[in-house]
This record gives C-alpha cells, sequence and structure tokens, in this order.
C-alpha cells in the first residue's frame, strides 16, 4: 500500500464521519491558534522594546555623578562629574563615538500669550543627536560656538511645536523661560511615547552652559549626567571599561575606593527587559501549549472510540490481507490528517488573531505602535508540534488496532 | 502434492478450567479445483477448521501445507499475505464495509497488494462486479443493495485477487433458497469453467449436495469423507438415531 494510498483512505474514511472529524480537528485548532497567537504577541512585545531602545539610542551608556558620603554628611555640592569630563571621554575612549553632558532645569515655557509645560528641559552638548541616535525635522541644532557663548537658543520637540505655534513656522521664533528669551532654532524629529507612555516629544533643549549660566546661575561646571554612546553595540562593555577607568584616574579615586560615579549600561536594562518579555511569552505558550496538549488528548480519545467503532472493519481488512502494519498506518495517518488539518487552520486563525489584537493594542494606545509580527518560526514549529501530537496521540489507538485478531474482530458486532 | 494437506491439526482453547478442543486430529487433503463442502452438528468445529484453512487461525498443533508452504509456523503478517495473495473469503453475513460502494469494496484487497495503480485496481473491480452480474451496480452503497447482491459483491471481492481457493462459511446462511441456489450456481460455475478450488461451510443439504466432496465433521473430528451425499447425511445424524 503506497502512502497515497494510505493517505486517500485515511480521507475517506474521515470523510465518513465529517462531524466527528471536524470537532476532533476544532481541538487541534484552538491548541495551535493559541500557541501561534501567544508567541506573536509576546513577539510583538519585545520587538515594541526593543524599538524603544533603538530610539533612545542603542548603544547608549549613562554615567551619573554620585553623591559622596562623608562622616554621615551627604556632600551635595561637591562637584564631581563635569563637562570636561564628557569631552575626554570622547576624546580619550576609542570605543566611544560621542559623549554629551546633560545638566537638567525646569520652568513654563511662555509664547505669546500662550504657557506650557515640558516633560523636559535640558542642556546639553553639541553631539547630543549623535548620542541619542535623533535627527532635526526642521532647523539645526545648536552648535560648539552657542555653547562656547551660552547663547540664548533652544531646539524643541515636536509637541511643543504644537502646543506653542499650532500650524505656525517656530523656527526663530521667541520663547521665554523664567522671563528670558530663547530663540528657537531648530525642531526635533517625532519620536512618540516611550513603553510606559510618556511623551518624548515634550523637550526643549539648550546649550548646557546657557541652562547653567542663564537658568541656574551657577558657576560649578557639574553636570547631572553624562550620556555617552559606545560605536558599535558589540562594543558597550569595552566602552564602559575604559569609561571607568579613565574617571577613576580623572578623579583620582584610589583602588578599593568608592568612585563619585556610577556608569550604566542601558544593554543591562535591554537585557532585563528581554528577560521579561522572554519569560511573559514562555509562560502565554506554555498555556498555549497545554491547550495543544487537550487537543491531542481528544484525538487520542476520538481514535480510541474509532478504533472500537471500527473493529468490524478492521476485521474485513485484516482478512483480505491486510498486515498489521498496514492497520497501524492507516488510523496513524488518520490522526496526522486530523492534526495536521487542525494545525493549518489554526495557523491561519492564530496570525489572524494575533494582527487583529496588534491593531486593538494600537487603536487603543494611539502613539505606541506595536509591530505586526507573525511569528512563521513559531507556526512552523506549531504545524510541527501538531504533526507530533498526532503521531504520539495517534499512536497508542492504531497499534491496538493493528494487533487485534481477525477472527475476534470478525464477530465484534 | 496437494494443494492443502493437513496433518493432525489440532485447535484447542484454554478456558482456564476446562480445555475445549475444537479440532482433534484432523488430516486430510484437498486438490486443486476440488469443490468442497463440510458439514456437521452446530459447534462441531466446521468455522475452526475454515478459520484454520484460511490462514485466519493458528491450530495450536499439527501441520498445514498449503501450496507446498508452512503456515503453522507462519508469522501473522506473513498469514495476511497469503490470504491477500492465495485466498478469497466469503462470509455469512457478507461483511462489506458500510458507506462503502461496490467498486470500492472489490478494490479494497488490490490495495494491499504492491505496485498496483489505482487504475488497475478500479478496472479489476469493475470486471469482476461484472463476472458476479453486477455491471449495473458500480456505484451502489452495500446498504442499497439485496443480501444477495452482497453476497455477490463479496464473491467479486474473494475473487479480485485471482486467489486459487476460494471459501465461504456457511455463505447462503443468511439469504432466501431462490438466491441462496443463484449463489451456489456461481460458486459450481467459477468451479467448473475456471478450476477455482470451492471450500464451503454449509448447513443445507441442497448447497452440500451441490459439492462433488462432502466431510462430515462431529467433536472437532472428520467422521465421514465421501462424495456421496446420502452416506454424508447418514454421517451427519447417526448419533441422533441412536
Ligand atoms: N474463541 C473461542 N473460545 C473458546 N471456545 C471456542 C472459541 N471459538 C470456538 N470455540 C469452541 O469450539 C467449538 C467449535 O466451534 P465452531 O465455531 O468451529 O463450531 P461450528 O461447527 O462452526 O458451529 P456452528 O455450526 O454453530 O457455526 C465449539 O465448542 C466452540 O464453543
Ligand atoms: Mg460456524
Amino acid at each position: 500500500m503506497t502512502i497515497w494510498d494510505t493517505f486517500r483512505v485515511a480521507i475517506r474514511s474521515l470523510m465518513k464521519n465529517k462531524m466527528r472529524a471536524s470537532l476532533t480537528v476544532l481541538g487541534v485548532v484552538i491548541g495551535i491558534a493559541a500557541v501561534t497567537t501567544m508567541v506573536s504577541i509576546g513577539q510583538s512585545a519585545s520587538a515594541l522594546v526593543q524599538n524603544q531602545f533603538m530610539a533612545l539610542g542603542t548603544n547608549v551608556i549613562v554615567v551619573f555623578p554620585e553623591s559622596q558620603q562623608r562622616g554621615g554628611v551627604r556632600q551635595a555640592l561637591t562637584v564631581t562629574l563635569t563637562a570636561a569630563d564628557s569631552q575626554e571621554i570622547a576624546a580619550q575612549c576609542d570605543a566611544v563615538l560621542a559623549t554629551t553632558p546633560l545638566v537638567g532645569a525646569a520652568g513654563q515655557l511662555i509664547y505669546g500669550n500662550t504657557n506650557w509645560n515640558v516633560n523636559e528641559l535640558s542642556g546639553v552638548g553639541s553631539d547630543y543627536l549623535i548620542v541619542r541616535n535623533w535627527d532635526m525635522a526642521a532647523g539645526d541644532f545648536f552648535t560648539e560656538d552657542d555653547i562656547k557663548s551660552g547663547a540664548k537658543v533652544c531646539v524643541i520637540g515636536h509637541t511643543v511645536v504644537t502646543k506653542l505655534f499650532q500650524t505656525g513656522n517656530p523656527i526663530n521664533q521667541i520663547i521665554r523661560i523664567r522671563n528670558i528669551p530663547f530663540r528657537v532654532v531648530g525642531v526635533l524629529e517625532k519620536k512618540g511615547v516611550d513603553m510606559v507612555g510618556n511623551d518624548r516629544d515634550n523637550l526643549v533643549l539648550m546649550p548646557y552652559t546657557t541652562v547653567r549660566k542663564r537658568l541656574q546661575g551657577s558657576n560649578f561646571d557639574n553636570v547631572n549626567a553624562i550620556f555617552v554612546s559606545a560605536v558599535s553595540p558589540a562594543r558597550m562593555t569595552e566602552a564602559t571599561k575604559q569609561i571607568e577607568q579613565l574617571l577613576l584616574e580623572r578623579h583620582g579615586i584610589e583602588p578599593g575606593k568608592t568612585p563619585d560615579f556610577r556608569v550604566q549600561d542601558t544593554t543591562e536594562i535591554a537585557a532585563t527587559l528581554g528577560i521579561i518579555t522572554g519569560v511573559l511569552t514562555l509562560m502565554l505558550s506554555t498555556i498555549a501549549g497545554i491547550s495543544l496538549l487537550v487537543g491531542g488528548v481528544g484525538i487520542m480519545n476520538i481514535m480510541l472510540v474509532s478504533v472500537t467503532e471500527r473493529t468490524k472493519e478492521i476485521g474485513i481488512r485484516m482478512a483480505i490481507g491486510a498486515s498489521g502494519n498496514d492497520i497501524l498506518r492507516q488510523f496513524l495517518v488518520e490522526a496526522i490528517v486530523l492534526s495536521l488539518m487542525g494545525g493549518l487552520i489554526g495557523i491561519l486563525l492564530g496570525s489572524s488573531a494575533s494582527v487583529g489584537a496588534t491593531l486593538l493594542i494600537n487603536y487603543f494606545n494611539p502613539g505606541q505602535d506595536w509591530p505586526i509580527v507573525i511569528s512563521l518560526p513559531a507556526a512552523a514549529v506549531a504545524l510541527a508540534f501538531a504533526g507530533f501530537v498526532g503521531v504520539f496521540f495517534g499512536y497508542y489507538p492504531a497499534r491496538r488496532a493493528s494487533r487485534m485478531d481477525p477472527i475476534e474482530a470478525l464477530r465484534y458486532e | 502434492m496437494a494443494l492443502i494437506e493437513l496433518r493432525e491439526v489440532r485447535r484447542s482453547y484454554d478456558l482456564g478450567e476446562i480445555q475445549v478442543h475444537a479440532l482433534r486430529e484432523v488430516t486430510l487433503n484437498i486438490e486443486r479445483g476440488e469443490y468442497v463442502a463440510l458439514i456437521g452438528p452446530s459447534g462441531s468445529g466446521k468455522s475452526t477448521l475454515m478459520n484454520t484453512l484460511g490462514c485466519l487461525d493458528r491450530p495450536t498443533g499439527g501441520s498445514y501445507l498449503l501450496d507446498g508452504q508452512e503456515i503453522v509456523s507462519m508469522s501473522r503478517d506473513q498469514r495476511a499475505k497469503i490470504r491477500n495473495q492465495q485466498l478469497g473469503f466469503v462470509f455469512q453475513n457478507f461483511n462489506l464495509l458500510n458507506r462503502t460502494t461496490a467498486v470500492e469494496n472489490v478494490e479494497l484487497p488490490l490495495l494491499y497488494r504492491q505496485g498496483m495503480t489505482s487504475r488497475q485496481r478500479r478496472r479489476i473491480a469493475i470486471e469482476m462486479l461484472e463476472k458476479v452480474g453486477l455491471g449495473e451496480r458500480l456505484d451502489h452503497y452495500s446498504s442499497q443493495l439485496s443480501g444477495g447482491q452482497q453476497q455477490r459483491v463479496a464473491i467479486a471481492r474473494a475473487l479480485a485477487t485471482s486467489p486459487s481457493i476460494l471459501m465461504g462459511d456457511e455463505p447462503t446462511g443468511n439469504l432466501d433458497s431462490k438466491t441462496s441456489r443463484e449463489v451456489i450456481a456461481l460458486f459450481r460455475e467459477l468451479n467448473e469453467t475456471q478450476n477455482l478450488t470451492v471450500i464451503l461451510v454449509t448447513h443445507d443439504p441442497a448447497v452440500a449436495k451441490n459439492a462433488r466432496r462432502k466431510i462430515v465433521l462431529r467433536d472437532g473430528e472428520v467422521v465421514a469423507d465421501t462424495p456421496d451425499i446420502d452416506i454424508a447425511m447418514g454421517a451427519l445424524h447417526r448419533e441422533d438415531d441412536e
């Protein structure tokens, strides 16, 4: 009996009891659809997280000042991290692409008779765009000269444009912060909201010297953070080491002493988030896998009933010359056909469900833009698993059928 | 060498406390082209002998040579192959697959043969159905056929593999006397025109009379083996007279 004949016989047998076959298939459909959907959504979530990190600047390392504890008194005003540190990191560490100091400030924006509060008001260096992997939508970023002179210029995010200028052109307009006029020289490209829903386009950037001189009135050179980007994601760890080495030296920290700075690598955060989404995907797939298992048990159940019910048929086939193997193959192929059919339908259903779910998420969370991911490997694995379920749960009933005694089987009514 | 050679074939069932001896030391030869009827009272071991001859059952002792091949020592699969290639079976209750057409039923044994295309199978099945006079009923389901027609489909199925022996365990048992005569005539014709060896189990003296050789079984033993129907009937009823 050729395999093709076996398939034809199997399909013909299944067609004789369409209702039962479809209900059995349904069990597998649900399992496979669940697996496909869950894995796709899980992957979509981790793709989202990755995209967000790309947006932050993939290779970003952040250096924070660490306040020193001396005799239990917090030395808040000690200058630890400086703009000079930032320049030296850029100049001396060869795994570093660019750096920018960051000086934070706060204040309300006023334009004409409109005012607006931003999420972030920062003073940064001229390499900020490189470090953050960002671009201008209009105008230019401020220059090295602006930084030297502490010029009263600023660059604004997309949200600020819509809130203060509506449809007008913001370039070269004057906005006021704490009654100081700043000229808008450029508009940043729109970035959207981050993972927790914060609007990343609601910000104002200006030279760090300007913030320090005009808004803080401070004479110190200290900065709140230094953002560093490595030349490639692969060299993040190397860059981190070089920065630590350089700063320990520059700050004269003796070996064994606590450093007055902290170097944080965003890959760590990315890795942690990756683990979280990975665990999530695993959990969802486990639940889905269990439902697939239930589908498999359904197949076994139906096949067992079918073998008993068709005892007479088995007897007839054996009497006219079917070997045990012929019978085994027939029932096994029936189980596999059932589960593969369920697998295919399940994948189609699961893929549409995951696209639908992603569209729904994006509809209710505008700006979030979950990527639509249909996981082909997941589909392939699911289909293979369906086939495996068919073989696994079909084998026992099929073997039972193949071992029947022809005389007893023929006598069965 | 005879087509069938049974030597001291025994078949007993071990039911724990008691042993049932369905066949005790049956020794007989059947030549190619013979037409044999197996008769005997109920429980005398006719079906057991038939199943043994048909390689469906394995005797507990003795030797069974079919066309020179020892069947007793064969594996299940080897016996399945013998059934497929050398034997044709007809049953009392027809044993056709339900929800399956006549032609598909007849094709069935050919499915378990190597190297046959579906077209060849179909051609042979149609030819066989025409031979048993059912050329018009190819696509009828079993349930749409009369008992006599169903038995003819079963005969066509048995003949599809061109076996050397056609066996029937009370093949007319479920038929009325008229259809029974038609089916018997068909057996006779196959035996005479194609030299097919026919072995039938029957309760019906009319059917037994039709066969050229009558073997009478009683309590698992052959008590008469004769071409004469009267002698056979005498052997069958001897005990009742005592
Ligand atoms: N599977 C079995 N287990 C136990 N005993 C059996 C089995 N099959 C048959 N027998 C016994 O073997 C003996 C012969 O049975 P068999 O079926 O060959 O009789 P038979 O001549 O065909 O009878 P009938 O004319 O009623 O069909 C009987 O006594 C029966 O009880
Ligand atoms: Mg019987």
